[in-house]
């Protein structure tokens, strides 16, 4: 009876890396088709994030069988659990990386401020760090490196602010890159929110192996104007235990 | 929160069996404890030191020490009637004396020498509703006991239990022996009384357990392996071993 669950969590497991796998290469995609102005790559991209977008479901119907059949308690069941909210995560990073693409297309032959896209490429390159890091974590059951994970965006945030300074005096120096900045104002932000999404997904390797839940990130559910005043004061750590 | 009973230490050789290795564990007031763990591990056995229904039994040997409400149960001199008025019990299999309803509930209270008509009415009605059976009763007050379904059988001797207003009751798998429906009904039961007692419930059924209780406390070859709040024990035991129990494994 037990061999059926252990071998149905392997499955599970190994489909939520490859999930993972395909999400990290959906950042790389979505900033690299803005940066190289390559539309057919965001194009292309857009039909990754719709299998992504299936093997959540697929994903996430094996954990609620496995609840639903077998019950567990205990460990088994954070084990489930984790990986049926992480999956939730990793699903809004992959569409986050897809309104990266989205916006090549819109910015397509406007003039550009190489600076902050030089940005924009570092910090894709943080969060993809990021996210190979926790699922490592992840399937390591390594709640060490999730707890330092916890605080671990902050050069993400450092980078996010840098940027949006360079926007607004690039701006000011050539109005003709107005399009673009609008573009970079959503592409800095959407980064942000992944590695928000990263961060929560520290929070479920950490419950998986000590059942300690963490208040998580919800930068979705934003307002802009309270994006706004959050955005002019750093960034602290936003992480409180639950009890 | 107060522990109205405190086990500590007890170990209990059935002759040279050393069935119970040391067992300490609290029981906390109008709280329901449930003991889990393989069969044989000694939950019954357990369960049974704690009113002191081991005594019987040739060649046992038990040590260690029992409160109740601050004293000990296995001191010299204790009044054993007066004991299991405290600490009353209701059994796996549903055991109604074959005699009337009434008589069944108002047994505890004749051998404690009640003898008010008025009071014993009283107790009657009172415990039978308080242990959800007041109403496929109240007609039939003088109808064989045995002659009712299991589950209301098994309510009948809850409320046979509580009429001596006892401030433990402990349970050997009480519903065991009993349907789905039944056992639920028993549960209900047992949650709505909460308040006003304290159980200690042996469990096969864990889901029942994760339900119904407030503590678990698990055990295994005569030892008990962990113990805690229901809601950690099921989602975050401290030890591996409770886990793979928990979810069906053993060892
Ligand atoms: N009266 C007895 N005489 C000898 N051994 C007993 C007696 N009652 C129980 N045992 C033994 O003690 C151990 C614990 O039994 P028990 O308390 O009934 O376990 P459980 O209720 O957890 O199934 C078992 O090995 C059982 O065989
Ligand atoms: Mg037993």
């Amino acid at each position: 009876m037990h061999e059926i669950f252990l071998d149905e969590l392997k499955k599970l497991n190994t489909q939520f890396m490859e999930m993972g796998v395909q999400v990290n290469e959906l950042i790389d995609k979505g900033t690299r088709s803005f940066v190289d102005h390559n539309k057919k790559m965001a194009q292309e991209m857009i039909e990754q994030d719709k299998i992504v977008a299936k093997e959540a479901i697929t994903i996430e119907k094996k954990a609620l069988d496995l609840m639903a059949l077998q019950q567990p308690v205990a460990t088994d069941f954070r084990v489930v659990i984790s990986i049926l909210k992480a999956t939730t995560d990793l699903e809004r990073i992959g569409e986050n990386a897809n309104s990266i693409a989205v916006e090549t297309v819109r910015v397509k032959g406007n003039p550009r401020i190489p600076d902050v896209e030089e940005i924009i490429s570092r910090m894709t390159h943080q969060v993809r760090t990021m996210l190979i890091k926790v699922l490592t974590a992840y399937v390591q059951d390594d709640e060490k490196t999730a707890r330092e994970m916890l605080d671990g965006h902050a050069d993400v945030h450092y980078d996010y602010r840098k940027a949006r300074k360079m926007i607004i005096d690039g701006v000011k120096k050539d109005p003709n890159v107005a399009v673009a900045s609008a573009s970079y104002f959503v592409i800095i932000r959407l980064l942000e929110r992944i590695s928000d999404h990263i961060v929560n997904l520290a929070s479920w390797v950490i419950y998986k192996s000590s059942g300690d839940l963490f208040e998580l990130i919800n930068s979705e559910k934003e307002t802009s104007s309270e994006k706004e005043i959050k955005e002019e004061v750093p960034k602290k750590s936003k992480k409180t235990k639950k009890k | 929160m107060t522990n109205i009973m405190e086990a500590q230490n007890v170990k209990l050789s059935y002759g040279k069996f050393e069935a119970l290795h040391g067992i300490s564990l609290n029981f906390p007031e109008k709280q329901l404890t449930a003991l889990i763990g393989p069969s044989g591990c000694g939950k019954s056995t357990f369960l049974r030191c704690l009113n002191r229904m081991n005594d019987d039994i040739d060649n046992i040997n038990i040590t260690g020490k029992i409160l109740l409400e601050g004293k000990d149960i296995y001191r010299a001199k204790l009044d054993l009637v007066a004991l299991r008025k405290k600490v009353g019990m209701v059994f796996q299999q549903p055991t109604p004396f074959p005699f009337p309803v009434y008589d069944n509930v108002a047994y505890g209270l004749r051998v404690a020498g009640v003898k008010d008509k008025q009071l014993i009415d009283q107790r009657v009605e009172e415990s039978l509703k308080q242990a959800a059976i007041w109403d496929e009763t109240k007609d039939n007050l003088q109808r064989n006991a045995q002659e009712f379904s299991g589950g209301q059988q098994q309510r009948i001797c809850i409320a046979r239990a509580l009429a001596v207003r006892p401030e433990v009751v402990l349970l050997d798998e009480p519903t065991s022996a009993l349907d789905p429906i039944s056992s639920a009904e028993i549960e209900e039961t047992l949650m709505g009384l909460k308040k006003k007692y304290t159980f200690i419930m042996v469990t096969h059924n864990l889901q029942q357990a994760s339900r119904v209780s407030d503590q678990v406390a698990f055990l295994m070859d005569g030892e008990l392996i962990e113990s805690g709040p229901t809601e950690q024990m099921f989602l975050a035991p401290k030890k591996e071993i409770t886990s793979n129990y928990l979810n069906g494994r053993f060892g």
